[in-house]
């Protein structure tokens, strides 16, 4: 086959391997194994551990927008990767859920964050189901192209509305209350309680006390509370995407992306599935913007949610495997994260992530880290072809030895 | 909403109109490129945009070679041997630039047989990749160590701004309809379009090239039995979308005079819009798109204001994908008439 | 031509619908004058007939007669472009497509259109699921409904794949199946729908003659389990051998039908598959 593939099969394979080991496991070990690891996450950006982080940068701002992308791909996975429409406008849906955000907060309102929340939510998901009633009837490459044109109506309609703030934006969208005593600066950094973080020489941790996290304040100088309240979010997506997947509804998307008309003659009603896939996909995008709004200094303008915003998603979920929604975690958090990182990268994050969907979509179409089933069904086509191309050297032999 | 604007006076209307024409003419030539590719490969080739982009840098760097930096002001008819020169260096540039795409983006996929909607990803992704790379033509020019050389050419540090061609074109009015003054740039432009639309026209139904792509558009199997050659085929018809784009560049760079490297993609957008309407696959179809594309941005511009102009192409591309996606003109490539 | 109403002598059990207890089952489908034009072509031309219940009905003709065209008129797959195709007197052409498969009619396909990338259980689940009731809500917060309902269709999928012989590969991708189990797993999901009538495509294509008995075999047994059945063949040994009636079409128009023996001497029968005897497959 092709290096990439090569590359990349053993990544599958372990993956496979350890997935297998875990679900041998009784279901209070599973348990305990999934807490330790998302306190693992909880605590990554106080542990801060050398070589990952990213150290002039604020890790815990890095790891926020880490997540942030995570939620986003987990969201755009449900459309794309389960339920096989291809969105190119799903900024659309992050717009709309800032500017509700944004609007009921601030620009006509003073709602607190965690009110305003649900509302965005709703009318995100509301938003989808009109974009989405008469869209979904359209093919497949033209329903791309719908979407990417929804995607931009939207964004231009926010920049000419005054009282959406126009060019302007909406500035000063407050914090999430704060948990405890509220900060009084600049003294008083407020909270219930401090916690420190690691500091690192070499191999050799410190507990840092200098740089504490106060929870739980949500303010303009620690990005570690809003990360883990995305993260909280994330594993709550988690795991309805889980439940949700594991059920008739899982089966009709899939079926639905796999040959609509069969599905439909096996009474499947298609068309009320790829609606509520599209639906959740918003809801999830209105949620992840939501957390935009309040998380980055409070500011919002038309010019957050540019067109490359909506391919850097897509990047997100096909790079990192479309239907597997670890591979769209990692795909998000790859986006996020490399051009952080690698501080240099940051200009060349575009011309990477276009370069990179090319050459995927031509050498592994399925992503980083496809579903099982994909990797089940490659791995038995390299094998027929292996065995092809073994066949055809012993003919060869056989007619050079006559 | 102001429809006093666009309706109230003859010179108005007109004004509007026309230059709803001129810009139309140029969305028909890049539609060409977009609606010969899908009539013969059933692809929207996403990266089309930038086929059309790296014309009109060619234009402006033909310019910038032949004349220098200093800004200037010529007639049409001073300008017409350097327009000649880089009308042949946006051809050339925008047809390599489709070989390009066609070689690695699209060809390794239909060997392959590939789903559509991976080619339209991998589509996207050379349409960045493309887009980018301008934008950052001087860090490669830097990589290079040729940034001090091609300084004027790569704008080191601003390589994202607005890229100008030094050279303004003046036009002059040329006749006078009901208030309204057709210049001679305006009339070059919708002639030059014309042009070129008909001698598409022409080629395709009475060449064997021509007659070539329509069979691959038809069947491409049975086309390679009767010893056509597909992939030759849809390099032929990729090269004709990048002359076409190279046309409208250079048409494009004497009306407006400015480019960037993100300026493929609202063309791209309006001028795919013209193709469907006007029935994808349909080379008079996007004649008929584009013009009426063109005027009716144009009239929105009139009475919705100018910032809402581009809406009106995404609102039109979304109406017509929902409620006709078969265009006005309907048919497609392979059914075209000897 | 001959135009015999003489009916099927054993019925076998149905499912839950009213009981047939006379030789004569009930109309099930009905086929009312359909005519259908693609543009100048007329594909079916004026065409009736009717599949009782508990029958295994064949139809059958020579290539381009039509058997697919009347196979997905009947089944709400193209519209007619006068007359109806009926079925349980419900008129079928303003109905959605899932929805005539909630009503009771399931089918295969001539080229097989399994769900590749879903395992073999998981192709007869979307089957079973067919009159699920069970939304978003109920899956997300696994209401009762959902656990019962779920626990049902995995159960009644590996009860249907067993029926057809493939139960030990229900883990597998159903793209990985050979050929012949792939057609078992199709009608399996079909049959999960839990329909009252089951058409079959040309099941049998691709099969060598063993396999073609067993298929035979696998019919009967799920006729007699309970369903009608409605099987488009071009294998006249085995059309022959597993139906109760057969109706023959030819350009479009229907000019026999009747009991496989009075089918077998027709002579317009005998003249539309000119030059082809009766062994051949």
């Amino acid at each position: 086959m092709n290096p990439i593939s090569n590359a990349l099969r053993p990544v599958g394979q372990a993956w496979d391997s350890v997935m297998a080991r875990y679900s041998r496991q009784p279901v209070v070990v599973k348990v305990l194994i999934l807490f330790v690891i998302a306190l693992f996450f909880y605590a990554l950006p106080l542990l801060r551990p050398p070589l990952i982080t990213t150290n002039e940068i604020d890790f815990g701002g890095v790891m926020f927008q880490v997540a942030a992308f995570a939620l986003v791909a987990l969201g755009l996975n449900i459309v794309i990767g389960y339920a096989g429409l291809l969105d190119l406008g799903y900024v659309g849906f992050y717009a709309t859920g800032a500017y509700t955000t944004g609007v009921l907060t601030s620009q006509h309102g003073s709602w607190p964050f965690f009110l305003a929340l649900p509302v965005a939510i709703a009318v995100t998901m509301v938003t989808g189901v009109i974009l989405g009633a008469p869209t979904l009837r359209v093919r497949g490459d033209y329903l791309a192209i719908v979407t990417l044109g929804f995607g931009e109506i939207i964004r231009i309609c926010v920049k000419n509305i005054e009282w959406l703030g126009a060019s302007a934006g909406i500035k000063d969208i407050p914090h999430p209350n704060t948990i405890g005593p509220k900060a009084t600066p600049p003294f008083d950094p407020g909270g219930l309680f401090e916690i420190p973080r690691v500091e690192w020489d070499g191999l050799i941790p410190h507990l840092d006390k200098d740089h504490p996290v106060y929870f739980l304040v949500f303010g303009a100088t620690n990005a570690i509370p809003y990360y883990w309240l995305i993260l909280t979010a994330l594993l709550l997506v988690l795991l309805g995407d889980r439940l949700v997947k594991n059920s008739r509804v899982g089966r009709a998307w899939e079926a639905t992306r796999e040959d609509e008309d069969a599905a439909e003659l096996m009474g499947v009603p298609t068309f009320k599935f790829k609606l509520m896939a599209f639906a959740l996909g918003a809801a999830i995008g209105g949620l992840s913007g939501s957390f935009y709004a309040s998380g980055q200094g409070g500011y919002i303008s038309p010019d957050s949610f540019p067109l490359l915003l909506s391919m850097l998603f897509v990047a997100a979920v096909i790079v990192g495997g479309s239907g597997n929604r670890w591979g769209a975690i990692a795909g998000g958090a790859l986006v996020a994260y490399l051009p952080e990182r690698f501080r240099e990268f940051a200009d060349y994050r575009l011309l990477f992530f276009g370069v990179a969907l090319t050459v995927l979509a031509v050498w592994r179409p399925e992503g980083l880290l496809p579903p099982r089933r994909t990797r089940r069904a490659k791995a038995a086509a390299a094998e027929i072809e292996a065995l092809e191309e073994g066949e055809l050297d012993e003919e060869l032999e056989e007619t050079r030895n006559v | 909403m102001d429809f006093g604007n666009l309706f109230g006076s003859p010179e108005n209307f007109l004004s509007y109109t026309m230059g709803g024409l001129v810009f139309g003419a140029i969305y028909a030539l890049i539609a060409l490129g977009y609606t010969m590719v899908y009539g013969v490969l059933q692809l929207i080739n996403f990266a089309h945009s930038e086929v059309f982009m790296y014309g009109t840098f060619a234009v402006a760097w033909v310019f910038i070679l032949l004349h220098g930096t200093g800004s200037a002001t010529w007639d049409l008819g001073e300008a017409v041997p350097v327009l000649l020169v880089a009308l042949l260096a946006a051809c050339a540039l925008s047809a390599g630039v489709a070989l390009l795409i066609e070689r690695v983006a699209y060809r390794p996929l239909l060997n392959k047989n590939a789903p559509k909607l991976i080619a339209l990803i991998s589509a996207i992704g050379a349409s960045f990749a493309l887009a980018e790379a301008m934008g950052l033509r001087d860090r490669f020019a830097e990589v290079f160590r040729l940034d001090d050389n091609l300084a004027d050419y790569v704008a080191p540090g601003k390589a994202r701004d607005v890229f100008t061609n030094p050279v303004t074109i003046r036009e002059h009015d040329l006749f006078t309809i009901g208030g309204y003054s057709l210049s001679d740039i305006d009339l070059v432009i919708i002639v030059s379009a014309l042009l070129m639309m008909v001698a598409l026209d022409q080629f395709v139904r009475r060449t064997r090239f021509g007659r070539g792509i329509r069979a691959v558009a038809q069947d491409p199997e049975s086309a390679a039995l009767m010893g056509v050659n597909p992939t030759r085929v849809v390099q032929v018809t990729f090269v004709i979308g990048g002359l076409m784009a190279g046309v409208a560049a250079t048409l494009y760079m004497m009306k407006v005079g400015v480019t960037r490297q993100n300026a493929g993609f609202i063309l791209g957008v309006k001028a795919f819009t013209a193709a469907v309407m006007g029935g994808i696959g349909n080379l008079r179809g996007a004649l008929l798109g584009g013009l009426i594309l063109g005027v009716m941005e144009n009239w929105g511009s009139a009475v919705f204001g100018q910032s809402w102009k581009d809406v009106v192409a995404f609102v039109l591309l979304v109406l017509i994908l929902l409620v006709r996606p078969s265009g006005l003109l309907g048919e497609a490539l392979g059914k075209a008439r000897a | 031509m001959s135009d015999n109403n003489e009916a099927p002598v054993s019925l076998g059990k149905s499912t839950g619908a009213a009981p047939a207890a006379t030789a004569t089952g009930r109309a099930l489908l009905e086929v009312d004058h359909v005519t259908l034009r693609f543009g100048g072509l007329t594909a079916l031309d004026d065409v009736s007939f009717e599949i009782r219940e508990g029958e295994i009905l064949g139809l059958i003709g020579p290539n381009g007669a039509g058997k697919t065209t009347c196979f997905n008129v009947m089944t709400g797959v193209y519209r007619p472009t006068s007359g109806e195709a009926r079925f349980d007197g419900t008129s079928l052409t303003k109905l959605k497509r899932h929805k005539i498969t909630q009503l009771g009619l399931a089918r295969t396909f001539q080229n097989i259109r399994l769900f590749k990338s879903m395992t073999v259980l998981e192709n007869v689940m979307v089957g079973t699921d067919a009159h699920s009731k069970v939304g978003f809500w109920d899956a997300l917060l696994r209401t009762p409904r959902h656990r019962k309902t779920e626990a049902a269709s995995l159960a009644r999928a590996k009860e249907l794949l067993d029926l057809v012989g493939i139960k030990a590969r229900h883990d597998e991708l159903a793209s990985n199946l050979s050929y012949g189990d792939q057609r078992r797993l199709e009608i399996a999901r079909a049959m999960g729908t839990n329909p009252k009538l089951l058409c079959l495509d040309e099941p049998a294509a691709g099969f060598n003659p063993a396999e073609k008995v067993k298929l035979m075999e696998l019919i009967r047994k799920v006729r007699d389990t309970g369903y009608t059945v409605l099987l488009i063949e071009h294998d006249m040994r085995l059309v022959m051998g597993v139906t109760d009636r057969i109706v023959v079409l030819e350009f479009g128009q229907k000019i026999a039908e009747g009991s496989p023996a009075e089918i077998r001497d027709n002579p317009a029968v005998i003249a539309a598959y000119l030059g082809v005897d009766e062994d051949a497959s």
